[in-house]
């Protein structure tokens, strides 16, 4: 019989919930995705005390990565104080006691549903997508086999075609998030639904980036300082999000953005998703 | 100064006392205990094990009682639980011959050996509501029913009042004893039987894993599943060879005192269907089989199960695998109510990323559809501003 070294005596979970055997299937899946990167790697998912659908993937990940020294930060839609990132970040505290903040530059992981934070990552930091569907091919071929064969012998004219079929009806490519990339000049991945504007910030990032689908049971990693290059073609490059609006909270003009509705006669205004970017920027400005 | 709405600790926190409140319901009603429900909901609380993957009626009906009857929500309680157990050991295969048997039929032949048990069943029951349970239960003196089972001759049906050696259920009697026109059960395959739990489906799968992939399935989609292989995505009608429930003995090993011991009895419910098999290459026409078990008292699910199993054979049998019943990838992954439910209900997070994402990106394309047509009767509309396409950082 296995003894769980992380149980205390008086837990009746063990330390961040998972038993220490399932947090190491789960670092040997890791460690394989870091060593592939871009590969999907199946792992024995487990049933979370959140259902699968709401980050249970990025759960088992950030429960098998925390020690006792480490900042969590959870956020979703870009925001801390989200319901469900209010939910995760909460279970973490009870489940495992590890300190959280609210402060990007603060944490040692950063779990996330949707984006990533505005504020560069360093190379301190590991980041956690939670993700929905890990198979980029998904959208055209319902049979994992035959993705895992496109997947062996990178064939991935398939995802071109369809980039072209957009290209040649609408006159861009109609994909605004979960935008397709090639890891390091192998694997195509998915980002998870982050905005096509993240993209460019998993290129060359300083953290590793982790992504668990748990209901889907796979996990794939994009290491430090990896080539990411989201799919385009020589005449029809790569373009992000730009809003022509700036945030009405901080006035940040390089942050994506949240429309609010401030009435029911179409006014509107813009804050920054990512709420502990805007708040950084708003007590710069007091200060000085 | 502008405020986006966003939810908060004293939201969460205020609704799980409101859930709190509902599930105590009335408190002039006297408080339902944990031991009622495991009592008198049994069906209940042996679904809830069964999909929830876990032998225990006190925890399955605890979780019945904090889901408030959400069975659903409860399998979900009690897989959670589960997932947190050390694995210390594998039991031996159930042996079904040696089932103490509560009730037995088999639907080939009037006279089976081993005889027929209706024990209790709602086959035959007048579904009539049954005004008097309004009041106190108790009316009807059962008493005479006590050791309700083999244990009492009595309590059995006059067909079954065979002699001992007679009366051996061994799990291939009847029917499924004849070899010559049906198949053999599939003998032991060597190595490790596959553990969903811990190692994920790998399409295309195997038996044993869709077998336990079937056990845990939510009885209501593998039943329609089934139900659309009777009728129009398939041609199937089977036999029931045999179905039966009640309790076996769960044997443990024991490497490091070479022994075997029984750890305690479980109440099954086990059910094996004979399909006529015609098209199998170079083998003769016969009877081929389908396989269900599963906790408690829970035929509608093994019925389902087993119509699945032989339906998920089809490439194996050499038939044209042409309806969603016959498809692995299709049925296992979506049978888990845990995992169905879980991306159902994802939809109420919120989205206010991909849904500005998607907002530009419709913009976008209005845009380019009234300058293609030059529609002037599509105006652009608030709050869909057209958004400026810049170079991206790579």
């Amino acid at each position: 019989m296995e003894t769980d070294l992380a149980f205390d005596d008086d837990d009746v979970y063990s330390f961040a919930y998972l038993d220490e055997m399932t947090k190491r299937m789960i670092r040997r899946a890791i460690l394989k995705a870091v060593a592939v990167p871009g590969y999907q790697v199946p792992f024995g998912s487990r049933e979370m005390p959140l259902p699968p659908g709401w980050g249970t993937g990025g759960l088992q990940v950030t429960a098998s990565l925390l020690g006792r020294d480490d900042r969590l930060k959870v956020i979703d839609q870009g925001a801390d104080d989200t319901t469900n990132a209010v939910s995760i970040r909460r279970f973490f505290a009870e489940v495992s006691g590890v300190a959280t903040t609210e402060r990007t530059g603060e944490a040692t992981i950063i779990q996330t549903r949707h984006r990533i934070p505005e504020r560069a990552l360093t190379e301190d930091q590991i980041i956690v997508f939670q993700q929905p569907q890990p198979e980029p091919l998904r959208r055209f071929i319902t049979e994992e086999a035959v993705a895992r064969k496109i997947h062996a012998f990178a064939r991935y004219g398939v995802m071109y075609v369809r980039l072209y079929e957009d290209i040649s009806r609408l006159g861009h490519i109609a994909m605004s998030s979960d935008y397709p990339v090639v890891v390091n000049g192998r694997y195509l991945a998915s980002p998870s639904p982050i905005p096509k504007f993240d993209n460019p910030k998993l290129h060359r990032s300083r953290a590793l980036a982790l992504f668990g689908a748990g209901r889907e049971r796979r996990i794939h990693a994009i290491p430090p300082f990896t080539e990411v290059k989201s799919l385009d073609f020589a005449d029809y490059p790569f373009t992000v999000q730009r809003f022509e609006a700036c945030c009405s909270a901080c006035g940040a003009q390089d942050s994506y953005l949240d429309e609010i509705l401030l009435d029911d006669g179409g006014r509107r205004a813009f804050v920054c998703s990512d709420t502990a970017y805007c708040a950084e920027r708003r007590g710069e400005r007091t200060e000085s | 100064m502008i405020t986006s709405i966003k939810g908060g600790e004293a939201a969460i926190a205020a609704s799980h006392r409101l859930l709190a409140k509902r599930r105590r319901g009335n408190p002039a009603i006297v408080d339902l205990s944990v031991d009622q429900i495991r009592e008198q909901l049994s069906l209940a609380v042996d679904r809830v094990m069964s999909e929830g993957s876990l032998y225990d009626p006190g925890l399955a009906a605890l979780a019945i009682k904090q889901a408030e009857g959400d069975l659903t929500e409860a399998i979900y309680l009690l897989r959670a639980f589960r997932t947190t157990l050390t694995r210390f050991g594998h039991a031996k295969p159930v042996d079904t011959s040696a089932m103490v048997v509560r009730r037995r039929i088999a639907t080939t032949h009037k006279d089976v050996p081993g005889g027929q048990l209706l024990g209790p069943t709602y086959d035959y029951t007048h579904r009539i509501l049954d005004v008097a349970l309004m009041g106190e239960a108790g009316s009807d003196d059962l008493s005479d029913l006590d050791g309700e089972g083999a244990e009492k001759n009595e309590g059995r049906n006059r067909d079954c009042m065979l002699d001992a050696a007679a009366c051996a259920l061994t799990r291939d009697c009847g029917v499924l004893a004849r070899a010559e026109i049906v198949e053999n059960a599939r003998p032991d395959e060597e190595g490790k039987v596959a553990d969903i739990t811990r190692d994920p489906v790998v399409f295309p799968s195997r038996r044993d894993q869709r077998l336990q992939s079937l056990a845990r399935g939510d009885e209501g989609f593998l039943m329609g599943l089934c139900y659309s292989t009777m009728r129009g995505y398939g041609r199937s009608h089977p036999f029931i060879a045999e179905l039966r429930y009640g309790d076996v003995t769960v044997v443990l090993s024991i490497p490091e005192l070479d022994i075997s011991v029984g750890i305690g009895a479980i109440r099954l419910t086990e059910c094996q269907t004979v399909h006529l098999t015609t098209r199998d290459g170079s083998l003769p026409p016969r009877y081929t089989r389908g396989y269900g078990l599963v906790f408690g008292h829970g035929e509608r699910k093994a019925i389902s199960m087993a119509m699945l199993d032989r339906a998920l054979r089809s490439a194996e049998l050499g038939e044209t695998v042409a309806y969603p019943a016959q498809d692995d990838e299709f049925v296992l992954s979506h049978s888990d109510s845990v995992a169905a439910s879980g991306l159902v209900q994802h939809l109420k997070l919120p989205h206010y990323v991909d849904f500005q994402a998607e907002l530009q990106l419709l913009g976008q394309m209005r845009a380019d559809y009234a300058e293609r047509h030059a529609d002037p009767g599509l105006k652009p509309v608030a709050g869909l501003a057209p958004i400026m396409e810049a170079q991206g950082g790579d």
